[in-house]
């Protein structure tokens, strides 16, 4: 990515450029589509955390994860418990955000530790079934001692503060009204920012050529000198850090979490985000969560043009964006199969497919 | 003793129908490595079917016997024509694309076939007709209704037909051909597309009948019915080791079976702590558990380590 720009002096304009359209985005978007559509610009940074994270585990190890939406829950559900009148606790950020990733790499390595021996669909069962133990012990946990107050979830969840200067009031600053959802879009648009340069830095690093070499063939890799199992409990342990620290800043954001959001069809959204970008390549893996995010979004507006078009609503307008998201990931599949943005590698293997599939 | 009885009964009647579910996925699993997330909406699909057919026949007064055949025809028919059709579209196209697109077209297929299912149906819950009038059979303090016992019958009767079927017909060898290599099972004159396209039309007809057992039992039907139908099948496959047929039925059993005990067991053992809404945390546990013994499933044999 950063080798298409060879003169460091464009380099630095193209930089600046684009912090430049970066900041000014929510303000315009503020503008043009209205505030709607910058909390979806917000959900989408955070989809792009959470993205890059389940990134690490199926991209760069090659461990399918069916139930990474839990390792979210369980970094939002450690925030909400840690900064919510629930226990009468209100810690600040600083500690709480940080605790609740620290929380989620803890349940990473207790996911990883039982399933190292596991291969391929297998692993994806498990860890299919562990993310459903987790919703299911969010929701029943409200019974005989009330933790995480069932199905109703916890509500008036601390906003990210320091001293007065809380994120969830609205400000003025040099004229520009600075509400919530913009405020959100920095700090979202700092970890986004962090992750994507911790991925790029794993990438390259020997942590991640040893993931890769995993991905590739464990045996080869283990005769290699590699742990494998010390790198691949690191893969989830990551992994989960990023999925942590992702909850936690949506719980602050939403202010509520309930079990609701953490199903098994937001594994899957997750999923769908890094395969349909292109797995194992950062730069697809952001476009795939940006698309996927707003892209249900924008069917929105299908139901109003059938109006306009035909004449009349035939399709209920929710079921209507829904069959047509099933048919663009259809879609997209067929006609871009290893993925929007694949990365250089798995665009090399896929050129080479035949060979590929007959080796095995 | 009565509890443990009576809830290894039903769990037997629940796993059985489970077991013809996982037989889908095991076999397209078997021959292409596939995990076919639409399954489970293909046997929605066939359920609802089944429950329309019916409801408009027993309106006009046929005899029961004769309702359930023409159900379960016209559903067998819908899910062939369905499942065939999107081997055809969604998944062919990809067989020698990376393993991770064919899953994603799945989930894709899953949506549209659910929210088109939305269409046609709406999203209230519909009954079943009470095509069959349930009597209990009383039998040393357990109860089995002649529904049950008709549910786990047949489907004994369709998982033996299938194990013969594959074990001893042309066409069962040419699928196990493929199995073991489709490129090598093509140069020994196997038409795989054939092949894999009677994979799909197999398991979409059991899926199909296992989908109408599914609204005859619990006597109602939904749109969204066949994910978790879908889920606990794909467990139980693993669980049994996916891509083995024997293993499926196996896993399907102790599936339904470790749930019903599970329901009926964890409010007394844990002293009212939990109660029976932990069931799939413990069919979870009870997976995760036997995977950590025995990583390739109960009947399975090692398979590939790529995502």
């Amino acid at each position: 990515m950063s080798g298409a720009i060879r003169d460091p002096r464009l380099r630095w304009a193209a930089v600046f450029a684009a912090a430049v359209v970066l900041i000014a985005l929510p303000f315009a978007v503020d503008a043009v589509l209205g505030r709607a559509w910058v909390r979806i610009i917000d959900v989408a940074l955070l989809f792009i955390l959470l993205g890059l994270g389940l990134n690490i585990v199926v991209g760069y190890a090659g461990l399918l994860d069916l139930g990474y939406i839990a390792f979210f829950a369980v970094g939002a559900y450690s925030y909400a418990l840690l900064a919510s009148p629930q226990f009468g606790l209100h810690g600040s950020f600083v500690v709480v955000l940080p605790l609740a990733a620290l929380v989620a790499a803890a349940f990473g390595v207790l996911l990883g530790a039982p399933t190292l021996k596991l291969r391929g669909d297998y692993l994806a069962i498990v860890t299919l079934g562990f993310g459903e133990i987790i919703r299911i012990c969010l929701n029943n946990l409200n019974r005989p001692v009330n933790i995480t107050n069932g199905p109703q979830g916890i509500t008036l969840i601390d906003p990210l503060a320091i001293g007065d200067i809380a994120l969830n009031k609205t400000y003025t600053i040099a004229g520009f009204t600075v509400a919530p959802v913009h405020s959100y879009y920095f700090v979202f648009l700092a970890c986004a920012a962090a992750s994507i340069f911790i991925s790029l830095r794993l990438e390259d690093s020997r942590i991640g050529r040893a993931w890769i070499a995993i991905r590739e063939d464990e045996l080869a890799a283990g005769s290699m000198g590699i742990n494998t199992r010390n790198v691949k409990l690191l893969a989830f342990a990551m992994g989960a850090t990023f999925g942590g620290l992702a909850g936690g800043l949506f719980a602050s954001f939403q202010g509520f979490v309930s079990p609701e959001s953490f199903t098994l069809l937001d594994s899957i959204m997750v999923l769908c985000m890094v395969v349909l970008g292109g797995m194992g390549n950062v730069g697809g893996v952001v476009l795939g969560a940006a698309l996927l995010t707003a892209l249900p979004e924008a069917l929105r507006y299908a139901g109003p043009l059938q109006k306009q078009w035909l004449g009349d609503v035939y399709i209920d307008p929710s079921d209507l964006r829904m069959l047509l998201f099933g048919l663009a990931l259809v879609l997209m599949m067929l006609f871009r199969p290893a993925g929007l943005w694949p990365s250089t590698l798995r665009r090399r293997e896929f050129a080479g497919g035949e060979d590929a599939h007959a080796a095995q | 003793m009565d509890i443990f009885l009576q809830q290894l009964v039903n769990g037997l009647v629940l796993g059985s129908i489970y077991a013809l579910v996982a037989l889908g996925y095991t076999m397209v699993y078997g021959i292409l490595g596939l995990i076919n997330f639409a399954h489970g909406d293909i046997c929605m699909i066939g359920a609802l079917t089944a429950l329309t057919v019916a409801q408009a026949l027993a309106a006009m007064g046929l005899p029961p016997p004769l309702v359930l055949a023409l159900a379960a025809l016209a559903a067998v028919l819908v899910c062939v024509a369905l499942g065939v059709s999107i081997e055809r579209v969604a998944y062919r196209p990809l067989r020698r694309a990376p393993r991770l697109a064919p899953l994603i077209t799945a989930i894709g297929v899953s949506v549209l076939l659910q929210y088109s299912a939305a269409l046609v149906w709406g999203k209230q819950y519909l009954s079943m007709p009470e095509v069959v009038k349930p009597s209990a059979i009383v039998w040393g303090g357990v109860q089995l209704t002649d529904l049950q016992a008709f549910i786990f019958l047949l489907a004994c009767a369709l998982m033996g037909a299938l194990l013969w079927f594959i074990q001893s017909s042309r066409m069962g060898r040419a699928m196990r051909a493929t199995e073991q290599n489709p490129d090598v099972a093509g140069l020994m004159g196997v038409n795989v597309n054939h092949v894999i396209a009677f994979t799909f039309l197999l398991g979409s007809a059991v899926g199909a009948i296992a989908g109408m057992m599914v609204v005859l039992y619990y006597g109602v039907g939904h749109y969204f019915m066949g994910f978790m139908l879908g889920l606990k099948a794909f467990t139980a496959a693993v669980l049994g080791g996916i891509g083995n047929v024997a293993g499926a039925m196996l896993g399907g059993l102790l599936l339904g079976v470790v749930e019903s005990l599970a329901a009926g067991y964890i409010g007394d053992l844990t002293g009212g702590v939990l109660g029976s809404n932990y069931r799939d945390v413990f069919a979870f546990l009870v997976l995760i558990g036997v995977l950590v013994f025995r990583p390739s499933g109960i009947m399975g044999q090692h398979t590939g380590d790529r995502a």
